[in-house]
């Protein structure tokens, strides 16, 4: 792929770098056309695509049924969501009941991988700083929770858990239990983050106050998730429209005051400690009955438009569909987080250096496969 | 000298007959044992490193080859040994492939002037500690060169940064070394070590001869606390190691390098550690002397004054310098030259007044 990249003139003094698409912290095969004098950030332009793989068009073709399992691919890191969102758009589009205890078991599984992605950004975010141990801590943290998708689902990360009426298995006997003793674990832990990384001065230095993000312009970009919550964008879709059953549980959205990455930071590590609530909670609420309501294996859509939209890990995942009757969405309109959470930035990297750079990207927690789908 | 025995009676011995018909023979036995030294501290510090990590990060570290994975590093460096030498097309060739050594040489030199135990010195000089410091600034060069002749703009940022971390860093590594002069009134890295020996404080059973480290008094121990500030940076070592700092800058200085040239950058780096360790060791921690008793007797000999307790201090340095590595983030390049220009040269110029008024009141402890 050659993109011309319009940027302005180079004088002399200035250099003209690519940072990607293989770059150890672009998170993936993000380009980023920098011009540089010396350290310091005049002019930057992403350019996106090296990992568009079309899922729009391929669920078109391949119909819903066919197609669910692909958006596990589409944020990697927390497949459980984007699952949901299709499920969500067609169950509104051909007025699918879902089994109570189904609902649950979708925030159950939600709210664990949503913990898993936060422990993901959080290594990646002290490796792009150079912390690389706090990385192999979070992975530690995650381990688990794949073991426990690996027993509910059978596997790690593209579980295709989420059907369309339901989830694909009820919770195996037993698991209800690792699954609180988990929790217990990364909770006893996340202080030891704080004492490591939240409250060590040098890390203080390198992220507080860089790359500050103003409300106003995280709406306008149309930023979601916690991105916009770090910026003081009080919105999440888990309280302000909930979906599912999710108006049944009691969690505090944190949101912050700079937008800076320190912000964006804490934030994340917050919303672990309230996703590790709502499990708890969940498990202790979950109700009897079937996962899933059988469906006929040419499953249809009427004609009409739905819109499912999701609080994923990284903000609001929005799945537009247009039925036409037959088995698979007319259109369907993929609405990333990640996507919209990348265009915010792109400005904000001027008069930064290429530190920072690392440290802004790396706040953001952008997934690939989710901004080019 | 009669520390210098070692040689002669080596020579005197069973290399009598060789001497006799070439003398120069006798001054390739420290050229084999430095290089020796610096080519197996250089793989077990790699070994040590990737164990050390792994216990800090909850790892097992490698296990395969050798007990514990002792070999990995052997089997490491012989795959580095035999892979393509590959020098980029727009590379400016001949700096592109002398610039390691260049990084490499000065290392090995200044390992001429650390003394491992009594008389194990390869060359006493008496203006060693002028030695060190001079040739020590020579590696920089290398580093610089490196990431210029690589024609790669991220090789040339790490150099730049190299450039301007390993110069600044070195101002107030100096500066903290010449309070120790001050205070031991010479420049002759073995006089140093010996007049830390022999603290006067003994508590029967046990003795304590380590009073008299340079550690132990007001202005030797703030030097040691800066220089070694000053050579975390100065060997690239997080929190300071912006000139490879790999999530920023891919590779840093030497993206373009790979296997055996590679590899001697890898050296250079690792025997720097070892280095500044040593020296640390020599002018702060009494060098050879043992903190327990400085004659042992029976069984005890080895407790004595001796290359154990060189070995044992700098592995604990090393060990810190390692640990401090896989704890902190990296500073950003402006905060670099903070600590440095802000923090560390002025308290060395302080403490250069320190040492003054310590040897005024104390006397040089030569």
């Amino acid at each position: 792929m050659s993109a011309t990249v319009v940027i302005g003139d180079t004088h002399q003094e200035e250099m003209l770098i690519n940072m990607g698409p293989q770059h150890p912290s672009t998170h993936g095969v993000l380009r980023l056309v920098l011009r540089m004098r010396g350290e310091v950030i005049e002019e930057s332009r992403f350019v996106i695509g090296y990992l568009h793989r079309n899922h729009e068009k391929i669920s078109e073709q391949k119909g819903w049924i066919r197609a669910l399992p692909l958006t596990d691919r589409v944020d990697y890191l927390s497949p459980i969501t984007c699952e949901w969102a299709m499920a969500l758009a067609a169950e509104r589009l051909a007025g699918v009941e879902v089994p109570e205890r189904a609902e649950w078991l979708r925030v159950i599984a939600a709210e664990l991988y949503r913990i898993a992605s936060h422990l993901v950004f959080a290594g990646t975010f002290g490796t792009d700083l150079g912390a690389t141990t706090l990385f192999l801590y979070c992975f530690r943290e995650r381990e688990p929770i794949l073991d426990i998708f690996e027993k509910l689902t059978g596997q790690r990360m593209t579980c295709h858990y989420v059907r369309i009426g339901g989830v694909g298995w009820d919770l195996p006997p037993g698991l209800d239990d690792g699954i609180r003793r988990v929790l217990a674990v990364i909770e006893s832990r996340l202080p030891e983050y704080d004492d490591l990384f939240t409250n060590n001065r040098i890390l203080r230095a390198r992220v507080e106050g860089v790359g500050p993000v103003a409300a106003d312009k995280a709406r306008a970009f149309g930023a979601s998730g916690p991105v916009a919550r770090a910026s003081g964008v009080d919105f999440d879709l888990r309280r302000d429209d909930p979906y599912g059953v999710y108006d049944r549980f009691d969690f505090d959205v944190p949101v912050g005051q700079q937008g800076d990455c320190l912000d964006r930071f804490t934030v994340r590590l917050e919303e672990i400690r309230q996703s590790a609530r709502i499990v708890r909670q969940a498990l202790d609420g979950l109700p009897a009955g079937d996962v899933r309501t059988k469906l006929s294996a040419r499953f249809r859509t009427p004609e009409g438009v739905a819109y499912g939209a999701v609080e994923g890990a990284r903000g609001e995942i929005g799945y537009y569909a247009v039925g036409d009757g037959s088995e698979a969405p007319y259109r369907l309109k993929i609405r990333s987080p990640s996507f919209s959470n990348l265009a915010l930035i792109e400005d904000t990297l001027v008069g930064w250096k290429i530190a920072d750079v690392v440290a802004i990207l790396g706040s953001v927690d952008i997934v690939l496969g989710d901004v080019d789908r | 000298m009669d520390e210098r025995g070692w040689l002669e009676a080596l020579v005197g011995s069973w290399m009598k007959p060789v001497y006799d018909v070439a003398p120069w023979v006798a001054y390739l036995v420290p050229v084999v044992w430095i290089l020796a030294i610096v080519a197996a501290s250089a793989l077990l510090l790699v070994w040590l490193e990737r164990k050390i990590s792994a216990d800090i990060q909850s790892r097992i570290g490698p296990v395969h080859h050798g007990p514990w994975g002792l070999f990995q590093t052997v089997f490491d460096a012989l795959k580095l040994l035999v892979k393509e030498d590959i020098v980029p097309r727009a590379a400016d060739k001949i700096v592109f492939c002398v610039a390691p050594f260049i990084a490499l040489v000065p290392a090995v030199l200044l390992y001429c002037v650390i003394p491992f135990g009594k008389g194990w010195i390869a060359a006493d000089l008496n203006v060693g500690l002028f030695y060190l410091l001079a040739t020590g600034s020579l590696g920089v060069i290398g580093v610089i060169l490196a990431g210029w002749a690589s024609n790669n703009k991220w090789s040339l940022l790490g150099g730049m940064r190299a450039a301007v971390q390993l110069i600044t860093y070195e101002i107030p590594g100096f500066l903290s070394v010449v309070a120790i002069i001050m205070i031991a009134g010479t420049l002759s890295m073995t006089e140093i070590v010996r007049s830390q020996a022999g603290g006067s404080w003994h508590l029967w059973p046990v003795s304590a001869p380590f009073l008299k480290w340079n550690c132990f008094t007001i202005p030797g121990f703030l030097a040691a606390a800066l220089y070694l500030v000053a050579a975390l940076a100065e060997v690239n070592r997080n929190p300071f190691d912006l000139p490879e700092a790999e999530s920023e800058l891919v590779s840093g200085f030497n993206t373009e390098y790979s296997g055996f040239r590679w590899a001697v950058f890898f050296l250079a780096e690792f025997s720097n550690t070892a280095l500044v360790a040593g020296i640390a060791t020599t002018l702060f921690f009494g060098g050879w002397s043992s903190p327990l008793v400085s004659q042992g007797t029976g069984v005890f000999t080895v407790l004595g004054d001796g290359v154990l307790w060189y070995i044992i201090k700098v592995s604990v340095l090393v060990y810190c310098m390692m640990w401090i590595k896989w704890t902190l983030p990296r500073v950003r390049i402006d905060q670099m030259l903070q600590v440095a220009w802000k923090g560390l040269i002025p308290l060395s110029l302080a403490n250069m007044a320190i040492a003054a008024v310590h040897v005024a009141l104390v006397g040089v402890t030569r």
